[in-house]
C-alpha cells in the first residue's frame, strides 16, 4: 500500500476539535493541525508534548545574572577598583547594592533573547524559510488536519469517511 | 468558548465579522493604496524629521553650545525630551505585557500599534542622551570596554550607566516581543498576497514571516513564549522608569533627591503613554477604517487607566509639596516655592492643570466615552507630562545654592528643532508602520472573536 497524506479542511475550530477527538478515539494518529490562531485544547488530543522553553528561559536568565556578576566583579572590584562617591570597592558584596540594577537588566536581557532564539530554532523559523502549511487559507479562516496513512492502521478511505462524517468541508489526499 | 463570559459584557469587535473578514479588514491598508490624507501626513512628518536631522547635524558640527543649556542648567531641554519619550514608550509594554498577564481581552485591538509606538518612542528618546554626549562617535564609551579604548572601565555605581543597560535591554526585548508576535500575522499577509497572485509581495512577506506555517506545535511554543516574555517585560518596564528616576533621585539637588521618585515616575510614564496611545489610536481608527475594532469600549478602558495613573501622579505632586515643607530643609522648601511661584510658575501651573485637573473629567461617563473629549484631554496630558519633566529638571537647577549663578534657561531654535524633529521621526515611522505592517494582532483577535465578537454574542 502506498503511503498517502490526507488533509481535512474545516471552517470552524470547534468542529475540528470534535473531529480530532473522534479520529483519535478511533485510533487514528493525527500528524499535525494548521490554524490561523492557537486552538485551545488541541495539544493533548494530537499529542503535542509540553514545551520546555520556559525552563530554557530560566537557565538563560541564570546565565545572564552570573555573567553580570562576573563582569562587574572583575571590572570594578578586581581589575580597577575605583573610589566613587565613597562607595566601598574592596569587596564585591559591599558594592552589591549598586550592582542590583545592572544584574536585573542582564538577567532579563539574556532570558528574553535566549528564549526567543531558542524558540526560532525549535520552530525552524528564519528569514528565507519556506512555509509548509499545505493550504494558504489556513492562515486566514480555515483549519486543517494532516494525517499520514503511513502512521496508521486504517486505510485512506476509512480515514476520509470519518473526516467527512465529522464535518470536514474539503478532503484532499496526495502521495507522500 | 463563549460560555464563560457574561452576556452583558459589551462586544469588543463590532459588526458582522467572521475570521475572513478580520483578515480582509486588517490587511486592507497593506494591500490597498494610500489615500491622500496618508500622503499629506507623511509629507509633513517627513519634512519635520528632516528639519530635526538638520538640527542634529548642526549640533554635531558646531558643538553642544548651540543648545540653550548653560553652566547652571546643564540638563534641560534634551533630558526633558528623553524622559518624555521614554515615558510614552511605557504604555506599549504595559498594554502588551501587563494586560496579557491580567487576561484583558481589550488589549488585543491595540497592543500591536502600542508596541510599535514603544519602539519608535525609545528610538526618539535614545537620540537625546547620545547627542548630548557631544562627540557622538564616542558613544560606544558607555559600553563596558577595557581601559585601552580610551576611558576607564564604566562605572557600575552610576545610575547613568544603569540607564544604558536598562534602555538597551528594554529596546531590544520590546523589539523581539513585538516582532515575534508579528510573525504569524506576516504569514497571513503573505498567504493573502499569494491568493491575490502577487508573487513579489508574497516573497517579501515570506521573508518577514520567517516561513511561519501555523502548525499546532508552533502555536504551542508561541503561546509559551508570549507568556514568558510578558512575565519578563512586566518587571522590566517598571525597572526602566525606576532607573530613569534614579538619574535624578540619587543626586543631591533639592527637588530631585526624593524617595518617591521611582513609583511616581512609573505612574507618570504609564499616564503619558496611554495619552499618546489614545492620540494615535483615535486618528488611526478613523484613517484606517478600524472603527469596528477600536471601539468606545477600548477608549473607555484606557481612560480608566488614565484616571488611575493621573490620580497617582496628582497625589505624588502633593506629597512632594508636603514633604518639602515637613522636612524642614530650607533648600527643599525653596525649590518647591520657586517652582510654584518663581519665574517658571507658568510651567508648574500648566503641569498641574493638564495632569491633575483635566484627567479627573474622565470620572464623568459621558466624557469618558466621547471620542472628541478623549482626544482633546489626551493632548492636554501629553503637554502636561512634557511640562512635568521640564519643571522637575529646569526649575530645580536654574536657582542653585549660589544666588550669583542663578540664571534662566532659554531654548534655542536648535533645541526646539530637535524636539520637533523627533516628533517627525516618530510619526514618519508610525505612518510607514500603518501601511506595511498589520496594525492589529489578527491571530489574537480571531481567537477572541467568538467570545467577544458582535456576530457570535447572543
Amino acid at each position: 500500500m502506498s503511503k498517502k497524506v490526507i488533509y481535512g479542511l474545516f471552517d470552524d475550530e470547534e468542529i475540528l476539535l470534535k473531529s480530532a477527538k473522534d479520529l483519535v478515539s478511533k485510533g487514528v494518529r493525527i500528524k499535525d493541525v494548521f490554524s490561523p490562531f492557537p486552538i485551545h485544547g488541541i495539544d493533548p488530543v494530537i499529542g503535542v508534548p509540553r514545551t520546555r522553553l520556559s525552563i530554557g528561559a530560566f537557565v538563560y536568565g541564570a546565565t545572564g545574572l552570573s555573567l553580570a556578576w562576573l563582569m562587574m566583579g572583575y571590572m570594578l572590584i578586581m581589575d580597577w577598583p575605583m573610589d566613587i562617591g565613597g562607595k566601598p570597592s574592596q569587596f564585591f558584596y559591599m558594592n552589591l547594592p549598586a550592582f542590583v540594577p545592572v544584574s536585573f537588566e542582564m538577567t532579563v536581557f539574556c532570558a528574553a533573547h535566549g528564549m526567543a532564539l531558542t524558540y526560532l530554532i525549535v520552530n525552524r523559523l528564519y528569514p528565507g524559510q519556506q512555509p509548509h502549511n499545505p493550504d494558504n487559507r489556513t492562515t486566514d479562516d480555515k483549519f486543517m488536519v494532516q494525517i499520514n496513512t503511513g502512521d496508521n492502521k486504517k486505510t485512506a478511505e476509512e480515514i476520509k469517511s470519518i473526516l467527512s462524517s465529522t464535518g470536514a468541508i474539503e478532503i484532499t489526499e496526495k502521495e507522500a | 468558548m463563549a460560555s464563560h463570559e457574561a452576556h452583558i459584557r459589551e462586544p469588543l469587535i463590532l459588526g458582522k465579522k467572521d475570521y475572513h473578514q478580520v483578515t480582509e479588514d486588517i490587511t486592507y491598508p497593506i494591500a490597498g493604496k494610500a489615500n491622500k490624507y496618508w500622503w499629506m501626513a507623511f509629507a509633513v512628518s517627513f519634512i519635520t524629521m528632516c528639519w530635526g536631522v538638520g538640527c542634529l547635524a548642526y549640533t554635531v558640527g558646531t558643538g553642544i553650545g548651540v543648545w540653550g543649556s548653560n553652566k547652571t542648567v546643564g540638563w534641560a531641554w534634551d533630558i526633558t525630551n528623553f524622559v518624555w519619550w521614554i515615558g510614552i514608550g511605557h504604555a506599549g509594554t504595559l498594554i502588551s505585557a501587563v494586560l496579557l498577564l491580567f487576561r484583558q481581552k481589550w488589549r488585543m485591538s491595540i497592543n500591536r500599534s502600542a508596541e510599535a509606538m514603544t519602539i519608535f518612542a525609545v528610538i526618539c528618546a535614545a537620540l537625546f542622551p547620545v547627542f548630548h554626549m557631544g562627540r557622538v562617535w564616542l558613544a560606544y564609551w558607555v559600553l563596558p570596554l577595557p581601559n585601552q579604548f580610551g576611558s576607564l572601565w564604566v562605572n557600575f555605581n552610576s545610575p547613568l550607566l544603569w540607564d544604558v543597560f536598562a534602555i538597551s535591554t528594554y529596546f531590544t526585548v520590546s523589539l523581539v516581543f513585538w516582532y515575534l508576535g508579528l510573525v504569524p500575522d506576516f504569514a497571513t499577509v503573505r498567504d493573502k498576497f499569494a491568493r491575490m497572485g502577487k508573487p513579489l509581495q508574497q516573497k517579501i512577506y515570506n521573508v518577514l514571516s520567517f516561513g511561519w506555517s501555523g502548525s499546532a506545535r508552533q502555536w504551542h511554543r508561541f503561546e509559551e513564549l508570549s507568556l514568558v516574555l510578558a512575565g519578563l517585560s512586566t518587571p522590566l518596564v517598571l525597572s526602566v522608569h525606576t532607573i530613569v528616576s534614579m538619574d535624578f533621585a540619587t543626586s543631591v539637588i533639592p527637588g530631585w533627591h526624593t524617595t518617591i521618585f521611582p513609583p511616581y515616575f512609573v505612574a507618570g510614564a504609564i499616564f503619558s503613554g496611554f495619552a499618546m496611545v489614545l492620540t494615535l489610536m483615535l486618528i488611526a481608527r478613523k484613517t484606517l477604517n478600524l472603527e469596528h475594532y477600536i471601539t468606545v469600549n477600548h477608549v473607555e478602558s484606557m481612560n480608566k487607566i488614565i484616571i488611575l495613573t493621573g490620580s497617582i501622579v496628582g497625589v505624588a505632586y502633593l506629597t512632594e509639596l508636603f514633604i518639602s515643607w515637613y522636612s524642614g530643609v530650607e533648600y527643599e522648601q525653596y525649590a518647591f516655592l520657586n517652582r510654584a511661584s518663581g519665574p517658571y510658575w507658568w510651567a508648574y501651573w500648566s503641569m498641574m492643570t493638564c495632569n491633575v485637573i483635566t484627567p479627573q473629567l474622565f470620572w464623568i461617563k459621558k466624557i469618558r466615552r466621547s471620542f472628541v473629549a478623549t482626544f482633546i484631554i489626551s493632548i492636554f496630558v501629553n503637554i502636561g507630562m512634557w511640562f512635568e519633566r521640564f519643571v522637575i529638571i529646569v526649575t530645580s537647577l536654574h536657582r542653585d545654592y549660589l544666588p550669583s549663578s542663578w540664571v534662566m534657561f532659554h531654548p534655542t531654535f536648535v533645541d526646539i528643532g530637535i524636539f520637533v524633529g523627533t516628533i517627525g521621526i516618530f510619526f514618519t515611522l508610525f505612518l510607514l508602520f500603518c501601511r506595511t505592517f498589520p496594525v492589529i494582532a489578527m491571530a489574537e483577535l480571531k481567537s477572541i472573536l467568538k467570545s467577544s465578537g458582535d456576530k457570535y454574542k447572543k
